[in-house]
């Protein structure tokens, strides 16, 4: 990967590649490479358990802050998505591994796969031009674990004040609360699955937690990738 | 523990996620240079402490991390309302007994504490002490 590629000057706000490829000399760890040392996640597959806990580490974090109009403007020609139309809406792109969730009246997280993230951020600012908003690559700062199983819900009832229920947290809503006295994000992006976006230190102490809180159900800890 | 209405997020959540940040509706001098030793440490350093109605400013630190107001009674712990920042309360010392009439609304219509409902109300009734 070249430095042109990897560093960016768009208007005057530079912005750099955080996925500095494979020639660069540098080994990515994902948060949960400490819980791994440890043992407490195994590689994707194997056993059927009632829940599974999946890592998606390294994925494009970025925070859009702004003017709704503008910014749902640049997002929707950029990503083919809208901004949430509603407080703690959360919209996914038809493939579903692109989204756009409400954080609060002036903030978007968008999450998008691995390595889009930079080329994404420099698009959007050569659109938005002399708008007034800011664009934060916050990925290396939050990670991403996934929830799915018959009995996830009855472990998040366990560990977050919020309403998980069906009417609580129906499909297309993400909300910022509370998960074992620290901060999360719980996302619902489909029927059968959460999504808990947690603080990059945190991710060893959620794991922890869950493998704790599902070990009466059954609970595997997966990593899609080291 | 709180139920509060959150006016961005507009939905009740835990009083967890909440935290106060005093009092509400401080106005900071035009002139800082200008005003007298006294008024500026009146502005700085000395706040209300009514019993009753007061207006304090909390942010929503888990959810949307936006800071709005509350008007609560100080004695008997009820929330009667939420506004965002900026705009003004409906309910002040001045109007308390509107309150009482028009029993415990937020901005959104519904109910703010269970403490406030209707079947609840005569444990807000205040007692001869």
């Amino acid at each position: 990967m070249s430095e042109a590629r990897s560093e960016a000057s768009v208007g005057n706000a530079a912005t750099f590649d955080t996925h500095p490829g494979a020639d660069a000399g540098v080994t990515p760890e994902s948060p949960l490479q400490w819980s791994r040392v440890q043992g407490r996640v195994t590689e994707e597959g194997g056993a059927a358990e009632q829940i599974r806990v999946v890592e998606r580490p390294f994925l494009g974090h970025l925070v859009l802050r702004g003017g709704a109009i503008t910014l749902d403007e640049a997002v929707r020609a950029e990503l083919g998505v809208s901004l949430p139309g509603k407080p703690l809406g959360l919209v996914l792109d038809a493939e579903g591994s692109r989204s756009v969730q409400w954080v609060s009246p002036d903030e978007w997280l968008v999450i998008v796969p691995a390595g889009e993230e930079f080329e994404l951020e420099n698009r959007l600012r050569a659109r938005l031009g002399d708008a007034h908003f800011a664009i934060v690559n916050v990925g290396g700062g939050q990670t991403l674990l996934e929830l799915s199983g018959e009995k996830a819900r009855e472990l998040l009832m366990k560990s977050v004040t919020y309403d998980v229920h069906e009417h609580g947290l129906p499909v297309g809503k993400a909300v910022g609360t509370v998960f074992a006295k620290t901060s999360v994000v719980l996302r619902r992006p489909s029927e059968e699955r959460f999504e808990l976006v947690v603080r990059r230190s945190f991710a060893d102490y959620c794991v922890r937690w869950l493998r704790d809180a599902g070990r009466e159900y059954g609970l595997r800890v997966e990593s899609a990738s080291p | 523990m709180f139920h509060i209405f959150c006016p961005y997020c507009q939905e009740y959540r835990e009083e967890e996620e909440f935290h106060p940040s005093g009092q509400a509706h401080l106005v900071r001098p035009a002139d800082p240079a200008s005003v007298s030793d006294e008024e500026w440490g009146d502005y700085l350093f000395f706040r209300d402490n009514p019993r009753g109605i007061h207006h304090e400013m909390w942010v929503h630190r888990l959810g949307c991390r936006k800071f709005f107001n509350i008007t609560r009674d100080t004695a008997t712990y009820e929330i009667l309302e939420t506004y965002r920042m900026g705009e003004q309360p409906s309910i002040t010392a001045a109007n308390a007994e509107v309150r009482r009439e028009q029993g415990v609304q937020t901005a959104d219509g519904g109910w703010q504490t269970v403490g406030a409902q209707p079947e609840n109300s005569r444990l807000n009734e205040e007692t001869p002490s």
